[in-house]
């Protein structure tokens, strides 16, 4: 599964641009803070890589090994 | 991968400082956490860690991490960061730096520090602009590029800071840019193996100072930028000047075994002293 911390991410979009299976897409709705923090709407795509969580200079990415069922 | 929901590298975080005051997209949060990547592959002991560095973004960094730290003077962590190292051999000592920390006003105790090839791993972002004082050109900002100091453009040739090192005498050098984490961990992980003194080059991005000055406003722009122009050394050695023009030339620069500084002066000591058997200059300083 994958977690984004609201509280951290700065929607600076690494993560969407860099994800090499394009996972992330951008979130119409802001936060309480006005951020648009990206949804990692094609989770089902991701391969657990890693590079997203490398990516992310503030450290909001979380991917977590066990898928959901 | 992660168990509990949280990021990886939170464990090693003070989290009551965070988010970190950089800014959207800065490298200096990437280039943190291919350090992370490099440490846990390298096997180094976090309690066993010392960070050191001098002023700047950039050198911020070890402020946010749960380990010793030394936030020292604008230019002069390799500096701190030898005395430490000398009175405390054991300690893995590791300084994070920027362009203008390392190579304006701390230029000369880098290549000092190279020369004597003492056992530090120096993580040098390099973002090519001053970024915490808003701006200004650096010794690495390409000619031609534009800055709160250089409204025309640079006029002055900038550093190539991997080349200047490896002369000085480093015994490990790596360069890659922050749209290379992977290969920047692989490279850190090897300076921190290094008996002597590494120097890691990270080309990383300012958005808010070199991208909005020289028409890359955001971190993606930038990165993509320095993906696109970054070429392998190996590469580059069969293309000729004018096609590497604005290239960021990637790889392994150095990478060799050489006496070590901290090793021969604690030898030294010992080897000379008439009261015992003294193992650094702090143990012979406290003469037990
Ligand atoms: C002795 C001294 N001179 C000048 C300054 C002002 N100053 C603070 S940071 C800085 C440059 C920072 O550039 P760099 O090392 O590249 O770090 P960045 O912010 O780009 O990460 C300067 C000139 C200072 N703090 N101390
Ligand atoms: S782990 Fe890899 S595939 Fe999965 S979201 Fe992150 S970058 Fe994309
Ligand atoms: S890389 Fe991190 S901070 Fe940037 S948008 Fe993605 S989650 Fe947010
Ligand atoms: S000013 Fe530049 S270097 Fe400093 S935090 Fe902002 S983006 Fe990073
Ligand atoms: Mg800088």
């Amino acid at each position: 599964m994958i977690t984004i911390n609201e509280d951290l991410c700065k929607e600076c979009n690494l993560c969407k641009e860099f994800c090499p299976l394009k996972v992330y897409e951008e979130s119409k709705i802001p936060n309480k803070k006005g951020i648009h923090v990206p949804c990692p709407k094609n989770e089902d795509k991701c391969t657990k890589c890693g590079l997203c969580i490398l990516m992310c200079p503030d450290q909001a990415i979380a991917v977590d090994d066990k898928d959901e069922d | 991968m992660d168990k509990t929901n949280q990021n990886r590298f939170m464990k090693y975080l003070r989290t009551d400082r965070l988010p970190n005051i950089f800014c959207p997209g800065c490298g200096n949060g990437i280039v943190m956490n291919s350090f992370f990547n490099g440490m846990e592959r390298a096997e180094i002991d976090f309690d066993n860690l010392a960070l050191v560095s001098g002023i700047g973004c950039s050198s911020r960094v070890p402020g946010y991490i749960k380990c010793d730290s030394l936030h020292t003077t604008h230019g002069r962590p390799i500096a701190f960061a030898t005395g430490l190292k000398l009175a405390n051999p054991e300690l893995d000592v590791v300084v994070f730096t920027g362009d203008g920390d390392a190579a304006a006003i701390g230029g000369n105790h880098l290549i000092h520090g190279a020369r004597r090839n003492i056992n530090l791993t120096v993580i040098c972002i390099n973002n090519s602009i001053y970024g915490m004082t808003g701006g200004q050109i650096s010794p690495t900002s390409p000619t031609g590029s534009y800055g709160s100091t250089a409204p025309f453009g640079a006029v002055e040739k900038p550093f190539d800071l991997s080349e200047l090192t490896k002369a000085a005498g480093a015994s490990y050098v790596s360069r890659w840019t922050t749209a290379h984490p992977v290969q920047l961990a692989n490279a850190i992980k090897a300076g921190l193996q290094n008996k002597g003194f590494s120097f890691i080059e990270a080309v990383s991005q300012c958005p808010t100072y070199f991208g909005r000055k020289n028409k890359m406003k955001t971190a993606v722009t930038m990165m993509q930028w320095m993906k696109a122009e970054s070429i392998t050394k190996r590469r580059a050695e069969k293309m000729d000047a004018t096609d590497l023009e604005g290239k960021i030339i990637v790889g392994e620069f150095q990478n060799k075994k050489e006496a070590e500084f901290t090793e021969q002066i604690c030898k030294l000591i010992g080897d000379k002293c008439t009261t015992g058997k003294p193992s650094s200059i702090k143990s012979a300083f406290q003469e037990d």
